[in-house]
């Protein structure tokens, strides 16, 4: 019978608690074995599947650490360490930034990152343009909605196929210019879907008021519906972005100039294909490649890690799950 | 079906409210009767003109341009492209200018033994994929469920999550770091003075290896439909199984499994539809290290035809006749999935 009374009297007390009552309810709490965020129908915790669940999900959450980890270390360590530590480093002891001077002392990184940037940038803005005006056009009961719909549907149960896509771009004269890159990745169904939902969850009365007022079409979208979807439009345009920061194979048949490389596609070649970095880069001074090869890496690594915290609150929204769940 | 009349009758109905149409929908109040409305829903549809609703809804025909005008470029005419299939195709040429071929390049592609090989390791990986993917992240999301530490769950959530977000070469280069042949495990196993294990150069182990990769890569981030479909779960069955004295393997024989049927019918039969699609840029950034013979997927198969080789049509019609499958099999799945009474896939992303 205790149980519930201190459950009560901590929300109560929450209000105006001091810390040293906060502390007083979790000791009492802990000495009654009680867990106020448990419910009372549930048995209580059993060490054994504690420590089975420990043992999962520390073994799931160290596979994903010690890679990052390996490779921003090692990208960061000096000579001396790797040597040492024959060519992996878990914790850089003198950080030294040798490897990045290396690769950013010739043009081809710089460039790499720019065009990176400039598809990513250009991309998301096209793409969220396209997107949230076909889902809101789509949403609402207007001509021609259906059909246009159905158009869009029917790209989530067929592809066009490799080569013709290849030959559209080629013959739309897109072949090694940066459009390549973003014009084709500009809309996708999945998203659009996304988006769309979400836009039919706003209340119908919100955007007959505005009309009712006199707001056009345009105006409606602009002041009523954008505002109201900003989580949304958070994860669809992270979504779009990640896409198109991601993107190595469009680059990979698309593009031959060299100067128009995005940052994956130079990692694919020398990491991945462990191309010789000497000869395409220019690099005259030499940290070991181990960590030139980790630097490259974490330079594509890291604007995701950088931007992905500040989104990832909104998966939680129920933004995607909501979608999910239809 | 009934979803669709649901719909374009509330497209209807909403459309009597807009001022255009305002004076029609006064005619008939009175009827309430499931028929009745849908009859006084018809009614005002008709009358309004096509240059009426021209006149009211042309900001959002405008609004439909761009995406249209994206879906004709880089989805339906390359559709229509795919006439190539059936022909020798020239670049030269064009596609006015080149000879006609009749099935003559889906014959040769049957008489391709190399066909056949992407072929198989399509089916082989997409089998590994259903047997060793498929189940984590059900069962990483009972575990995440059952946790009661909030911010525990929050923590894990967002780390396991992230790797989707990591590009495919990026991931590719993780795994060659720790796993390759001057990686830290094999480094570190050669320091110890024992024989090294190529794990990502080995053609034998290669789907096992490749399913690792995903599992790493997407099993985190799959975890959100089950988690989704968890939490839609009424917790009161739990409580009323509980004070019943259902412990907590009957509670989810009982409660949880039965509340995820479902989403796990209509994902596994998605994935069987799919069976042709296994992935591409994985399996194309390991096409060398690994070999034909083990890494090529039909995806792949295509690219190195027709791109690589100059053989347009081939492998266009390599293309083509995955594409064509694929889809009848996703319809075929969506048949069984309505079968067994679930919603399928069509008629969810319809209606929501």
């Amino acid at each position: 019978m205790s149980v519930p009374t201190i459950t009560k009297s901590t929300k109560e007390s929450s209000m105006t608690a001091t810390l040293s009552d906060r502390r007083a309810t979790k000791r009492l709490n802990k000495e009654l074995n009680y867990n106020p965020g448990r419910p009372a129908w549930k048995e209580p915790a059993s060490p054994l599947y504690n420590a089975i669940k420990g043992v999962v999900l520390g073994g799931i959450t160290l596979s994903i650490v010690i890679p990052l980890l390996l490779v921003i270390s090692t990208s960061l360590a000096d000579d001396e360490q790797l040597i040492a530590a024959g060519g992996f480093v878990l914790w850089p002891t003198h950080p030294s930034f040798a490897a990045y001077q290396a690769i950013f002392s010739g043009q081809f990184m710089i460039r790499a990152l720019g065009v990176s940037a400039f598809i990513t940038a250009v991309g998301t803005f096209l793409a969220l343009f396209i997107t949230i005006t076909m889902a809101y056009a789509t949403s609402r009961p207007v001509m021609l909605g259906r059909p246009v719909l159905l158009l869009v549907l029917f790209t989530l149960l067929f592809a066009p196929g490799l080569i013709p896509m290849f030959l559209m771009v080629k013959q739309l004269g897109l072949l090694n210019t940066v459009w390549s890159l973003i014009l084709p990745g500009t809309f996708a169904a999945f998203n659009f879907v996304v988006m769309r939902s979400f836009f039919m969850n706003i209340p119908t009365e919100l955007i007959e008021a505005a009309r009712i007022d006199g707001a056009s079409d345009f105006m409606i979208l602009r002041k009523v519906v954008l505002p109201l979807s900003k989580a949304v439009i958070a994860v669809v345009g992270l979504f779009y972005a990640v896409g198109f920061w991601n993107a190595f194979f469009n680059a990979m048949i698309y593009i031959n100039d060299q100067t128009l490389y995005p940052v994956q596609l130079i990692l694919r070649n020398y990491v991945v294909q462990g191309g010789s970095m000497a000869d395409a880069i220019g690099v005259t001074s030499t940290p070991p490649p181990q960590s030139m090869q980790m630097a490259i890496v974490v330079v594509a690594l890291l604007p995701i890690l950088l931007v992905y915290p500040f989104l990832q609150k909104h998966f939680t929204k129920g933004v995607i799950t909501g979608a999910i769940k239809g | 079906m009934s979803q669709l009349q649901q719909e374009s009758a509330e497209q209807l109905a909403a459309s009597v409210e807009l001022p255009g149409a305002a004076p029609v929908s006064e005619g008939k109040p009175g009827k309430k009767s499931g028929k009745g409305h849908q009859q006084q829903a018809d009614i005002p549809l008709r009358k309004i003109s096509w240059r009426t609703r021209l006149g009211r809804d042309w900001q959002m025909l405008v609004m439909m341009v761009p995406g249209v005008l994206f879906l004709a470029l880089f989805f339906y005419i390359p559709i229509l492209g795919n006439v190539i299939a059936f022909q020798d195709y020239q670049p030269f040429l064009g596609i006015s200018g080149s000879d006609w071929v009749g099935l003559q390049n889906f014959v040769d592609l049957y008489f391709n033994p190399d066909f056949w090989v992407a072929l198989r390791n399509t089916i082989v990986l997409a089998v590994w994929q259903l047997v060793l993917f498929f189940p984590v992240p059900l069962g990483l999301a009972l575990i995440v469920d059952s946790l009661v530490s909030n911010k525990l769950r929050r923590w894990f959530q967002s780390l396991v999550y992230l790797p989707h977000f990591l590009s495919w070469v990026l991931v590719i280069a993780l795994f060659q770091q720790v796993l390759g042949g001057a990686g830290l495990v094999n480094n570190t196993m050669r320091d110890l003075g024992l024989d090294t294990i190529p794990f990502m150069t080995n053609p034998e182990t290669f789907p096992l290896l490749a399913t690792i990769q995903l599992v790493w890569k997407d099993a985190g981030w799959a975890m959100i439909i089950f988690l989704a479909s968890l939490a839609s779960i009424d917790g009161t069955l739990y409580e009323a199984a509980a004070a019943d004295g259902a412990g907590r393997w009957r509670r989810m024989w009982h409660i949880t499994l039965p509340g995820l049927r479902s989403i796990i019918v209509l994902l596994l039969i998605l994935r069987i539809g799919d069976i042709l699609s296994v992935g591409f840029e994985q399996f194309l950034l390991q096409h060398d290290a690994v070999g034909a013979g083990a890494a090529e997927v039909l995806d792949t198969f295509t690219y190195f035809a027709g791109i690589v080789g100059g053989g347009w049509s081939a492998g266009a019609a390599a293309g083509l006749a995955k594409g064509v499958v694929g889809a009848l099999l996703i319809f075929a799945a969506n048949k069984v999935a309505h079968r067994l009474g679930e919603p399928g896939i069509f008629q969810k992303k319809v209606g929501s």
